[in-house]
């Protein structure tokens, strides 16, 4: 945009050039970020398509499977992540404005969080193994259509294990970050906190779509 | 310091209101609205989807292009979602 062939550089015009490339650098990466999780949302967005197709097909069954899982345990859960989404958003603030130490502790206590969703789906997973709920040979169903009700669990154990998959490498990711904001990486640049960010966020989105889904309709 | 108090504040105000949603689309969960059951908890998730697309993705305060790649999976998933749901939820309408 600016002038080049000018000999006379007013003194102010090398720092704005400047702060525009790092504007747009910082779009970009953010941008980036954007076109991966357009990609996530039709991923995840095709299987709660899949799920609500089947349910419209099998709407009692799908009622009934549903009232298997354990909606305390899958609420706290979602209250966790809506909390981790807090500490990601308040850690992103923290990098803007070169809190070191403020941010190391938001971004612990982010992954923390992530860890706490896991351990109580961990559970979650072990008492439905436990009733003979996962799919395949040792699906066992107290009614009629049990195949259907076994259908209604794939697409649990598909959509919520793809879920945590995602949250581990998140979980990872954030870990990683909070040792290297410890060692003062991004007291330059802020922006990988806030491209994390991004990704933790669209996590906390597909869970709340996913909990009232499989967890609430019961009616 | 007012300036990270403001933006701090807002966050803790949609956490609040993210948490006050979650309390009501459970209890809802327990009462029998029929058909409507469905399309209360669909409209809260979507409420509390955009609370967080907007204020903790900071879309609200971002450029346009921002918009435009925030809402484009958005959009091609909505397509996705009307062309195949129209199909199927309204076969039961017609007598097979």
């Amino acid at each position: 945009m600016a002038d080049t062939s000018t000999v006379a550089v007013s003194p102010m015009a090398e720092p704005e050039a400047e702060t525009g490339r790092e504007e747009q650098e910082h779009e970009a990466s953010l941008l980036g970020m954007w076109t991966f999780l357009a990609t996530e949302v039709l991923f995840f967005g095709g299987l709660i398509v899949a799920f609500l197709v089947y349910r419209a097909a099998y709407t009692p069954v799908f009622r009934e499977a549903s009232t298997h899982l354990n909606v305390l345990l899958g609420t706290v859960n979602t209250a966790v992540l809506l909390t981790s989404s807090l500490t990601m958003a308040l850690a992103v603030d923290a990098a803007a404005r070169r809190q070191r130490q403020r941010l190391v502790w938001l971004l612990l206590a982010t992954a923390g969080l992530g860890l706490v969703f896991l351990g109580i789906k961990a559970v979650e997973y072990s008492l439905e193994f436990r009733e003979h709920l996962f799919p395949g040979p040792g699906f066992v169903w107290e009614g009629d259509q049990g195949n259907v009700a076994q259908l209604f669990f794939v697409l649990y154990f598909v959509m919520t294990g793809l879920h945590a998959l995602h949250l581990i490498l998140g979980i990872g990711a954030v870990g990683v970050m909070s040792w290297l904001a410890h060692r003062g990486w991004y007291d330059e640049s802020p922006t990988p906190v806030e491209v994390l960010g991004l990704y933790w966020h669209f996590i906390d989105i597909v869970w709340i779509f996913l909990f009232p889904l499989l967890y609430l309709l019961r009616h | 310091m007012n300036a990270t108090h403001d933006t701090t504040r807002i966050y803790w105000r949609i956490f609040a209101a993210l948490m006050l949603l979650l309390v009501v689309t459970v209890a809802v969960a327990y009462v029998d609205l029929g058909p409507l059951s469905a399309a209360v908890a669909m409209t809260i998730a979507v409420v509390k989807a955009l609370l967080v697309i907007l204020y903790f993705m900071h879309v609200r305060y971002s450029s346009r292009l921002t918009w435009l790649f925030a809402g484009t999976g958005f959009v091609w998933l909505a397509i996705l979602a009307l062309l195949t749901l129209s199909d199927y939820l309204s076969r039961a309408w017609v007598g097979a």
